[in-house]
């Protein structure tokens, strides 16, 4: 495996003790998460562990119920979707969050339409399709409904729509989850891209090829709290423990009757 | 020798791309397929409607006839453009006849009986709209009330507002020498000058067109053909002056539908070329993702509802004009329905996200065509409220199955 040692860039976003409560149900205990410009952090954890709502907290759609979260230093309250986008946070939702009606130079820019009141449409279809090809995007036409484009294809285009602000931290949920193996190496190599340009990346990804690959650090979520950071060399076994709570769980039982039955 | 460089948009080989006039038309036929109709259903529609009541009434189709629809047509049209913004969300207002029946008294009220100059009667008729559009937005936005249920009550509300508002004498009667009821009743434009408003659409078609094929070249990207550009005008102002060569055989174009027309034509701008006719379109579709691409959803319901009830109030104040009164009957009756019919036959989706200003200059011309024939035949109001009823019906079954057609072909 290649060295990547962490990087020293500026610290981004700091979280601190951060708490969400959904009435009885506490999603998120007392979460700490650093990010640096730079660098790949990749948040794993079993399905409710916590870790979309987390990015929903980044990106402004939910508040926290206590915590801080200071973004280049500065304490930050990330009020709103927009509030986040202006700081210079982008997200691409597990959802997508794409409107189907209309079309994919519509999506992305929506919300951040060139000259609102006579809208340049040449200017963002050139902006558009600039985006999708650095992604290597195979989209046929960007005045297609989004409701026309395959799964993957939306993918590529909610990732394209976060890059457009020229964001400082990219939060991905489950990039790759609908992708085909030749736009999956496209993500990865996207992300790396983007870490080498100086950006901070989130990613979630149930994917462990695909976290080894890419992450700098791994952030084990589990039951809303924090579960250990990890590097990509740690063992499966050790990142299958942090995830799942329990070093006797169903993987690690598969794998040692596995290895008892190669012997 | 190697290939020209293809264009950003066309470098993708599995899309068929349509090339000149015959590709036009497949595309077209392509669209209707797919559950995109447009304004087909209703200009087909409108063919048979004039078809029926021609063969059973020439009189219908006589210049005169035609012009007396139009005034008709604009008042209630004005409130179809306004229902329009909230169809394009997904919501309703199902109170813009009563909203129109408080606009038309408070003009009677303030410019008749209290002498309020009349541009400021007017004002003040708009105003009393926009705060209860913005009533609605509030109850939804802060509440989580469904428009179908607080405009409802605003129907019943209103309603009793404007019963209020005229007092014992339920009537008040609008001066007849007046401008206001010369304008909803006599004031035609001049001939030459409508005759050379044709030729606008034609210079700004061709001009605008020829801007972007110029800057999508520039960028690199497809354009369009200059021939086919010139067509499309050259038949829209031939169209155009044919209606109007028309309609000046008998008294005219009136300036009350030239109003219509201007409101629909701003509208239809704001609709398609402004950062807020696009966040309209994205709530209407998906409010979430349009909440997390940082659109301010709370403010798009707000402007919808407050356009909504302005443009209601604006209607009651034309029809207040068109009747020469401000009466307890002004906004009732059917005046709410064929405000939201019109929308809907003219092609808005009452699923939101889909919608056009047109729609409701095509869809009032219908329902008042409807109107004016079942009149000329001398139906009495019963029939005139079934067949009203029926093509609503027809209107949104086509709509429904179109939307079907839609997401079964992508297109959604």
């Amino acid at each position: 495996m290649t060295e990547r040692p962490t990087p020293k860039g500026e610290l981004l976003l700091s979280l601190r003790g951060i708490s969400k409560n959904f009435g009885a149900v506490s999603a998120l205990t007392d979460i700490e998460l650093d990010v640096h410009a730079g660098e790949v952090v990749a948040l794993v954890g079993d399905n409710g562990a916590g870790k979309s709502t987390l990015v929903k907290v980044l990106a402004g759609v939910h508040q926290p119920t206590s915590g801080s979260i200071s973004y280049r230093g500065r304490p930050v309250t990330l009020t709103s979707p927009s509030a986040a986008l202006e700081l210079g946070i982008a997200t691409v939702f597990q959802d997508l969050a794409l409107c189907e009606n209309l079309d994919v130079v519509a999506n992305i820019f929506l919300g951040q339409e060139l000259s609102p009141l006579r809208l340049d449409e040449v200017s963002m279809e050139v902006r558009a399709w600039t985006l999708l090809n650095e992604l290597a995007a195979r989209i046929p036409s960007v005045r297609e409904p989004i409701a026309s484009l395959s799964g993957g294809q939306r993918q590529t285009v909610a990732i394209a729509r976060s890059l457009l602000l020229n964001p400082q931290i990219i939060m991905l949920d489950e990039p790759t989850a609908a992708l085909g193996v030749a736009q999956t190496a496209e993500v990865l190599n996207l992300v790396e891209r983007v870490r080498d340009k100086g950006l901070g990346v989130i990613m979630i990804s149930h994917n462990m090829a695909d976290v080894r690959a890419v992450a700098n650090r791994i952030v084990v979520l589990r039951l809303g709290r924090n579960n250990g950071v990890f590097t990509p060399e740690a063992s499966n076994q050790e990142l299958v423990g942090a995830i799942t709570g329990a070093t006797d769980n169903a993987v690690s039982r598969r794998e040692s009757r596995m290895a008892e039955e190669t012997k | 020798m190697s290939d020209p460089k293809p264009t950003l948009d066309r470098a993708d080989s599995r899309v068929t791309h349509a090339s000149g006039i015959g590709g036009a038309v497949e595309q077209f036929i392509g669209r209707v397929k797919a559950g995109d109709l447009g304004s087909l259903p209703v200009i087909v529609g409108l063919a048979i409607i004039w078809t029926v009541f021609t063969l059973l009434n020439p009189i219908f189709l006589s210049p005169n006839n035609l012009v007396n629809m139009l005034f008709d047509c604009s008042t209630t049209g004005v409130i179809s453009l306004g229902i329009v913004c909230v169809l394009i969300l997904g919501e309703i207002d199902l109170s813009v006849g009563s909203m129109s029946g408080v606009g038309s008294t408070l003009i009677g009220v303030l410019w008749v009986n209290a002498g309020v100059p009349l541009p400021l009667a007017i004002l003040a008729a708009l105003i009393a709209g926009a705060l209860i559009g913005t009533i609605y937005a509030t109850l939804r936005n802060r509440l989580g009330m469904p428009s179908f249920v607080s405009t409802l009550s605003g129907l019943l509300a209103l309603l009793g507002l404007q019963l209020y508002l005229l007092g014992a004498t339920g009537s008040i009667n609008l001066p007849y020498s007046s401008t206001m009821v010369n304008f909803g009743q006599l004031m035609i434009m001049a001939k030459p000058l409508s005759y050379a408003l044709c030729l606008v659409p034609c210079v700004v078609m061709l001009v605008v067109g020829l801007q972007t094929n110029a800057k999508r070249r520039a960028a690199n990207l497809s354009a369009g053909s200059s021939g086919g550009l010139a067509l499309r005008a050259g038949l829209t102002t031939l169209g155009l002056l044919a209606v109007i060569f028309y309609l000046n055989l008998g008294r005219g174009v009136p300036w009350m539908f030239a109003l219509f027309v201007a409101l629909v034509l701003v509208m239809n701008y704001a609709f398609t070329r402004t950062q807020w006719g696009r966040s309209m379109k994205a709530v209407g579709g998906n409010a979430e993702a349009a909440r997390r691409a940082g659109i301010n959803v709370r403010r798009i319901y707000v402007s919808a509802f407050m356009l909504c009830s302005t443009f209601a109030a604006l209607g009651g104040v034309l029809s207040s004009a068109r009747l020469a009164s401000a009466s307890q009957q002004a906004g009732t009756g059917d005046v709410n329905l064929n405000a939201i019919a019109a929308a809907v036959i003219g092609g808005t989706s009452l699923f939101g996200g889909r919608g056009s200003a047109f729609s409701a200059l095509l869809g009032i011309i219908v329902i008042q065509s409807i109107a004016n024939g079942l009149t000329l035949l001398n139906l009495s109001s019963s029939l005139r409220y079934m067949i009203t009823g029926g093509v609503l019906a027809i209107a949104v079954i086509v709509d429904s199955l179109a939307r079907q057609s839609r997401v079964s072909h992508g297109r959604a």
